[in-house]
């Protein structure tokens, strides 16, 4: 398959993307990995004027821990997510979602940054960066502004940012002590989109009561969905079998997933329960070993 | 129609060109290079036929365009072997019978020559887990796994290897 014919324009800075990008507004597309981009080109799903490659803009794919938040640039591969000590140690949950994106070629390619601008409610990022109450920093022709995850994901396919703006880093809360997170996600086969997927993070107390939980759902709504209502009763209790069993049904409650060759829509819903269970315990356990 | 100059280093030897910027890298690689070694299977960037290693790591050149590789270097299977001498992972294809119907073995033995340049000695987890990206309608893995680990043995055992691109 081959996609229809566009210019292709590569950067070499932030501002020279953000200056195209103004120039050429909803007539360009962002060229990261390209790993979602160019299979919907070769589709004829998306038929960009331009493609701007910003690949070569240089000191974008940096992983680093400051003023108390992890610091991911929009080029950090997600093989290279996969293999940060800092990650594997501090952040397991990002570890177990960039281990399950697609399949290791993929990765080889697929940027953190390209996930989530792509707005695609099966992605694997959203439900974490949800669960984690990330922030991700846009740059545009009036600067930079800082946009809360809960205020990133608009419908499917559509994100906050604006045709002249330019996602150039992900930043997320430092974990407290006490804090643990996890990825679950069931699939079909290795580079599948998940039949259901959730994201978890949780941090207790000294009288081991939850004071932070994060549920985050993947491809089981128009867009990548936050449990609020399973966080609510989680909050100020201890945990328990009993409790996670009452959190994980009520997230499967606000999930709205549909019929496809995935299963139907009952199925996905049971799947989303048991995979927020298991991650509420694997959580759990990783947030006791960091005590 | 606009068109780009790109230089690329594909198997040690440098070409030039220019190309529409939707020209394909196995596109390129096949019909521009005459380098047929490199397979199209699923077109969708599912199967891995078309892995090549660019600048050492193996991608599927399915799904990134020749423009973007300009100034890179590309290794594909006709680039392992070496003056008659076939590369450890080649020769453990064909000793340990890792293929059947061969249509996934260029990809499959790029990833595996990766695989090896980052881990010399992968346990058979490892290695499962670094060829899931590339399918096999035929063997079930079963053979693909000991031609790796064959592989594996032979460099580890002192073989000469010595490819472009990596």
């Amino acid at each position: 398959m081959i996609p229809g014919p566009f210019r292709y324009r590569r950067v070499r800075s932030v501002d020279e993307a953000v200056a195209l990008l103004s120039q050429l507004g909803t007539d360009a597309k962002v060229l990261s990995g390209g790993q979602s981009l160019i299979p919907m080109m070769k589709f004829r799903l998306a038929e960009p004027s331009y493609l701007i490659d910003i690949n070569p803009i240089p000191g974008l794919d940096f992983i680093e821990e400051r003023d108390g938040m992890l610091r991911l640039g929009a080029l950090v591969r997600e093989s290279t997510l996969e293999r940060s000590s800092l990650v594997r140690q501090r952040y397991p949950i990002l570890h177990d979602t960039a281990e399950v994106i697609a399949d290791p070629l993929v990765r080889n390619l697929a940027t953190v940054g390209g996930n989530l601008a792509h707005g695609d409610p099966a992605n694997d990022h959203p439900a974490t960066m949800l669960a984690l109450r990330a922030q991700v920093v846009a740059r545009g022709p009036n600067g930079e502004r800082v946009i809360p995850i809960d205020d990133f994901f608009v419908d499917t396919f559509v994100t906050a940012l604006q045709p002249d703006e330019l996602l150039t880093e992900i930043r997320i809360p430092a974990p407290p002590p006490r804090s643990g997170g996890a990825y679950l996600k069931f699939e079909r086969k290795v580079g599948d989109y998940a039949i259901a997927a959730a994201a978890v993070f949780l941090a207790l107390d000294e009288a081991r009561r939850i004071t932070q939980a994060g549920i985050g759902l993947t491809n089981l709504a128009y867009k990548p969905l936050r449990a609020v209502d399973a966080e609510r009763a989680l909050l100020g209790q201890q945990p328990s079998e009993e409790l996670f069993r009452h959190a994980a049904e009520l997230a499967a409650q606000a999930t709205d997933p549909v019929s496809d060759l995935r299963g139907p829509a009952d199925y996905k819903r049971a799947v989303a329960r048991t995979m927020t269970l298991r991650a509420l315990r694997r959580a759990l356990e990783r947030a006791q070993a960091n005590a | 129609m606009e068109t780009l100059p790109i230089q690329v280093t594909v198997n040690s030897r440098t070409y030039t060109a220019e190309v529409e910027p939707r020209l394909l890298l196995v596109h390129f690689l096949r019909d521009v290079l005459n380098l047929t070694g490199t397979h199209i299977g699923c077109d969708t960037t599912s199967c891995g036929a078309c892995t090549v290693l660019w600048n050492g790591r193996p991608v599927k050149s399915c799904t990134v365009f020749a423009v973007q590789v300009d100034g890179g270097e590309i290794l594909t299977v006709e680039g392992l072997e070496r003056d008659g001498q076939l590369h450890p992972v080649q020769e453990g294809f064909w000793e340990e019978h890792g293929l059947q119907c061969g249509f996934c073995t260029p990809g499959m033995m790029m990833t595996a020559v990766a695989l090896l340049n980052e881990n010399p000695d992968p346990t058979e987890e490892e290695i499962r887990k670094a060829i899931s990206g590339n399918l096999c309608r035929c063997t079930g893995y079963v053979n693909i796994v000991k031609a790796i680990q064959y592989a594996a043995r032979k460099l580890r055992e002192g073989a000469t290897v010595h490819v472009g691109g990596a």
